[in-house]
């Protein structure tokens, strides 16, 4: 060594995780005041001279109004207003559109169609006269039979629930089919094994934390409604009260506050939104409605309730040749939908996307019964939750029946690392994965062999040791706009970023967060881009009036499609500052170059400039011809959905005594593609497994012959507690987007969607011994019980068994 | 959730908490954890005029276990207290492996045992062990107190015998004349949830004979249901398989379920049975340990 060597070069980009971007788990900034009692939600909302409403509900399930009499109702002092159908009738507004092109009561006139449908509304000066008011209300009812079920819904002799539709001779709503009818038949009938099995995923429901509800605010002077309400998405809530309610769009303005959760039960327009908002226009009054939980279990939106039967075209060697379904739905009264596809049964036919399957056809039928409206909600991605619980369970069924091991017969039927893109048997595209590289880390994880060892030795003790698998790639993101719109809007998203002269920036997204925590995975994806301290991003979303066009949270689209408009609005921001980095350089614009939080010249790396220089000079030493400022929107349209990939793998002991089950281990490997903050990432597939625990083991709305609702309130309608909750062991496998800017997938749902099967896979797997085939959702002890003695499959399906 | 309008009131003493149940009749009802009347309230299941709100009457707090094993509950005494009580972990094991499985943490936190003893829900917890146990109620009226054995105490679901001017101010849990022994199972779906099932067993033991027996049960009735044919086949016997059997037949045959969406009336007597055979197999397992 001799001579001093001239020092390199050293970048001063920034350090990404220490400034909050991506892949920093960074904590949530959101929790900051929901831990401190300090979030606001539209409870908290308190307007001047803000009355209250309170919902009258029918207590039967199907029955004829022959009268309403609220004149005693209108006696009480303090109550202001009570609506009946028959005046919302005369507003035009007793029926309503609903988002799958249906009509919707708002307030019944003709007759009630589920128990606990909106009948009557008081609005008050406080809630407790409201809900006095309600009890005054005298109705008569004639009852009529009750449908509960697809298959009395179908009987020759059944009740037309929907006689107030025109043409409607029956209760089925739509026959729909996809896929290749004749192929398939052809496939089946080459068969060396055909594999069938039936199922009912029982209706199940959202339960955020906090109901729905909102504070109508129209004031006449101005002519300016204001709605402070409980909405996934206000932008499509504000063009609905435009085409329905007639009021012009600028005068319309839906802020959705912080949200207790949502799950999808936040999606669809309620009766009660739309009564506070007539009330508020009839008295000029401000006006509140909060949903309480029974209101919110017995009538709005729930997920499932769909009938399976399922057959599988195998190969002797465990290839499948063909896949046939057909699906019979159970809607409720109305046809209420929240899904933005042209697909009647919403993207069920994504179901065997991960495997290799030459050719498929589905059928599905849906059908009005006398049950509550609504039908996709829960976390689900528009029915994606049952097409990969029905594939998982018939592909276990088909390699019990073939005797191939269930994670051989997987891997054996995956599509390959190197057949992407690939076209699955309904038309759907998928574009990456690494599905055999998931499963192997969860085997591994597990130590699959040396469980089998213990379930054979503890079966020698007579216990019984059970596991699942469940792999499944979704359609998660709700966009592109060639084949989805909800009421032809179409499905991109939007998000601006105006960035201020100290570099600090507010950015806001057509989004809306209910727990997901955008408002600091957003500002880390602009820190990113950009360099700025995601602390020094504050994130607003859920007003339309500052908002930008977007169409909300749900089917796990903020990432693929808001999060995607955040880093092309940034972009942007960063084209701009390049300008405005050159001029400041003195070089030209080609002569710059960028690091993480500057712009340097290329041949003389240490002269540089901050993007927080660049941000002051735009508003303060702004080159000739250069616009001022330094702000910018996005709006993103995906070419695609994004299919993350997931594999769990569940293992269980069941009680031969009792039927009852205990979780011995859960694994999780998720490929969601990059993740943006992996604790934010993390905390989804708890919470998504949390909610797949619930569902296989205590959780489902069910009804009575009669149709009374039972589920109506937590204690029968069960959310599991950290007690019973068992530990998550979380894996990742990291396969980028190909077409995402930053690579990521859609991750909120996939622990919801698959891990349901891999808890029924793990008990049927335990029990399978007594040639039990098929126990249904959730598998309460009992039924686990009926099926180890009675050697048969237990059916879910309502109406419920009584003694009677 | 907004319950009907009603009158509140908060006595401080005992006789004040009497005259106001005196003068509000039939429509009173006395708060105490408020666990079950509450949430019944804000439902409109329940409206009652004037509520007597009990919890600043002096002297109801009590848990007093005695030298000789009696055990004193007074009416404001909470099941948290019963769960972290070392004295009643020693004194009854019946009441210590109850009372954890009541409700959730929360709602043993407030709840009472004498409270829910008062309630009479025929899923209830507490009502079973007490039978088992062979207690009984203390009730206090205008013409003082009385004792009401629990198989007295509860009439049909959701009702006592009490007067509607008596308030329950404590249940007592006789002593035990020999070695006791015992334990309660429910099934419930998760933690919180009624009883699907539940059985409470009680046993005192001497030498390797039972002496005494109660076996209780609940959500397989419309109302607790004492199994006493099952309790009285073990007296004087030693719990040899024989004796467990015929027991758990009893007690499984004194079950009178209804088939709803918690399980069918078939199943629930089965569980009955497995979880009188489990505690009577676990307690004579650790009686021969013991020897």
């Amino acid at each position: 060594m001799t001579a001093t060597e001239p020092a390199p070069t050293t970048s001063r980009a920034l350090d990404e995780i220490k400034i909050g971007g991506m892949g920093a788990s960074r904590k949530r900034v959101e929790d900051n005041r929901f831990l401190r009692g300090r979030g606001h939600y539209v409870d908290d909302v308190v307007l001047p001279g803000m009355l209250h409403m309170e919902i009258l509900r029918s207590p039967v399930a199907h029955a004829r109004i022959v009268s309403i009499d609220a004149s005693r109702a209108w006696d009480i002092p303090g109550v202001r207003l009570v609506l009946t159908g028959e005046m919302m009738a005369t507003r035009n507004l007793a029926w309503m559109p609903t988002l799958s092109y249906d009509t919707q009561a708002v307030l019944a006139t003709d007759k009630v169609r589920f128990q606990g449908q909106e009948v009557a509304c008081v609005i008050a000066d406080d809630p407790y006269i409201a809900k006095d008011a309600c009890e005054a209300i005298e109705v008569e009812y004639e009852q009529l039979p009750v449908i509960v079920n697809p298959t009395q819904a179908t009987a020759p002799d059944a009740p037309i629930i929907r006689d107030d539709k025109e043409g409607q001779a029956d209760n089925v709503i739509f026959d729909w089919e996809v896929g290749d009818r004749a192929g398939t038949d052809r496939a089946f009938a080459e068969a060396d094994h055909v594999s069938t099995i039936r199922m009912h995923y029982p209706r199940s429901h959202p339960s955020p934390l906090e109901c729905c509800g909102s504070v109508a605010d129209f004031d006449r002077a101005t002519g300016k409604l204001t709605v402070y309400m409980t909405t996934q998405a206000p932008h499509i809530v504000r063009a609905a009260v435009a085409l329905i309610a007639e009021l012009p769009e600028h005068l319309i303005r839906i802020v959705s506050p912080d949200l207790g959760g949502g799950f999808g039960n936040k999606v669809p327009v309620y009766p009660g939104y739309v009564m506070s908002i007539l009330a508020s226009i009839l008295l000029e009054r401000p006006v509140k409605w909060i949903e309480d939980r029974s209101g919110n279990l017995i009538s709005t939106g729930f997920g499932r309730d769909v009938y399976l039967e399922g057959e599988m075209a195998l190969r002797r060697d465990g290839k499948i040749l063909a896949v046939r379904m057909h699906t019979d739905s159970d809607h409720g009264a109305f046809f209420g939908d929240a899904q933005p596809s042209k697909f009647k049964i919403g993207l069920l036919h994504s179901t065997f996307s991960c495997y290799d399957i030459p050719t498929a056809h589905l059928t599905a039928r849906g059908v009005y019964t006398n049950k509550a409206p609504g039908g996709v909600a829960y976390r689900c991605s528009f029915r994606v939750t049952e097409a990969m619980f029905f594939q998982e369970r018939m592909m276990q069924a088909a390699a019990d029946e073939l005797g191939i091991d269930q994670a051989e017969f997987r891997r054996m039927n995956f599509v390959r690392d190197d057949d992407f893109p690939h076209r699955t048997p309904f038309g759907f595209l998928t574009d990456s994965g690494q599905y055999a590289k998931c499963l192997q880390v969860g085997l591994d994880a597990i130590d699959y062999e040396g469980f089998r060892r213990e379930q054979a030795e503890a079966a020698k003790q007579g216990r019984l040791l059970g596991i699942g698998i469940s792999c499944m790639t979704e359609p998660l993101g709700a966009g592109n706009s060639r084949e989805y719109d909800i009421l032809g809007i179409k499905m991109f998203d939007s998000a601006e970023l105006r960035v201020h002269m100290t570099g600090k920036a507010i950015l806001r997204t057509g989004a809306k967060s209910q727990g997901q925590g955008h408002e600091t995975t957003w500002a880390q994806i602009v820190a990113h881009e950009l360099g700025i301290p995601a602390e020094d991003i504050v994130v607003e979303e859920g007003d339309t009036d500052t908002a930008p066009f977007g169409m909300g949270t749900y089917a796990s689209r903020s990432t693929p499609v808001a999060g995607a408009a955040v880093a092309m609005v940034s972009r942007k921001i960063r084209a701009k500052a390049r300008k405005l980095a050159a001029h400041l350089l003195e070089v030209s614009e080609e002569d710059v170059e960028w690091e993480l939080g500057r712009f340097y010249v290329r041949s003389a790396p240490d002269r540089g400039v901050t993007i927080q220089e660049c941000a002051m000079a735009a508003y303060s030493n702004m080159p000739d011809g250069l616009e001022p400022g330094l702000e910018a929107n996005a709006y993103y349209d995906p070419p695609n959905l994004t299919w993350p990939f997931g594999c769990y793998i569940v293992t269980v002991e069941v009680d031969p005594m009792t039927g009852v089950w205990d979780v011995l281990r859960v694994v999780a490997v998720d490929d969601c593609g990059v993740r943006i903050n992996p604790m934010i990432v993390e905390g989804q597939i708890m919470g998504g497994l949390t909610e797949a625990y619930a569902m296989s083991s205590m959780q489902f709305i069910t009804f009575d012959a009669d149709g009374n609702c039972i589920g109506s309130n937590f204690m029968d309608y069960l959310l599991p507690t950290a007690w019973e909750t068992p530990g998550y062991e979380l894996h990742e496998v990291v396969t980028p987007c190909p077409h995402h800017p930053i690579g990521a997938k859609g991750i909120g749902e996939c622990a919801t969607v698959g891990g349901p099967a891999a808890f029924v896979n793990a008990v049927m797997d335990a029990v399978k011994q007594y040639g039990v085939r098929n126990v249904d959702m959730p598998l309460l002890p009992d039924r686990v019980y009926e099926a180890i003695t009675q050697r048969h499959d237990v059916s879910g399906a309502p109406p419920i068994r009584t003694d009677a | 959730m907004y319950p009907s309008r009603f009158r509140y009131e908060a006595p401080r003493t005992i006789d004040e908490a009497i005259q106001l149940l005196h003068e509000g009749g039939a429509e009173a009802k006395v708060l105490a954890g408020g666990q079950s009347l509450v949430p019944l309230m804000k439902l409109r299941f329940a409206a009652p005029e004037l509520l007597v709100d009990i919890n600043n009457l002096p002297g109801l707090d009590h848990l007093d276990v005695a030298a000789d094993g009696g055990i004193r509950v007074g009416a404001l005494c909470r099941h948290r207290d019963l769960e972290r009580s070392l004295d009643v972990a020693q004194a009854q094991p019946v009441m210590a492996a109850a009372a954890p499985l009541i409700a959730d943490p929360v709602v043993r936190t407030r709840g009472t045992l004498v409270g829910s003893l008062c309630h009479a829900d025929p899923q209830g917890d507490w009502a079973a062990v007490v039978t088992a146990l062979g207690g009984h109620v203390v009730a206090q009226g205008p013409g003082g107190r009385r004792d009401i054995a629990i198989t007295d105490f509860v009439t049909g679901p959701f009702q006592n015998v009490l007067a509607y001017d008596e308030v329950a101010v404590e249940a007592v849990l006789p002593p035990p004349r020999a070695r006791v022994a015992g334990g309660f199972l429910k099934l419930e779906r998760r933690v919180g949830d009624f009883a699907t099932a539940g059985t409470a067993v009680a046993l005192e033991i001497d030498g390797d004979r039972v002496v005494r027996a109660g076996i209780a049960l609940t959500g397989v009735g419309s109302r607790t249901v004492d199994a006493r044919a099952a309790a009285d086949s073990l007296v004087g016997q030693g719990l040899t398989g024989e004796a467990i059997m015929r027991a758990a037949d009893l007690a499984a045959e004194a079950a009178q379920p209804t088939s709803d969406h918690r399980g069918s009336a078939a199943y629930k007597r089965h569980v009955i049975h497995t979880f009188v055979t489990r505690i009577l197999t676990r307690v004579s397992q650790t009686s021969e340990a013991a020897a």
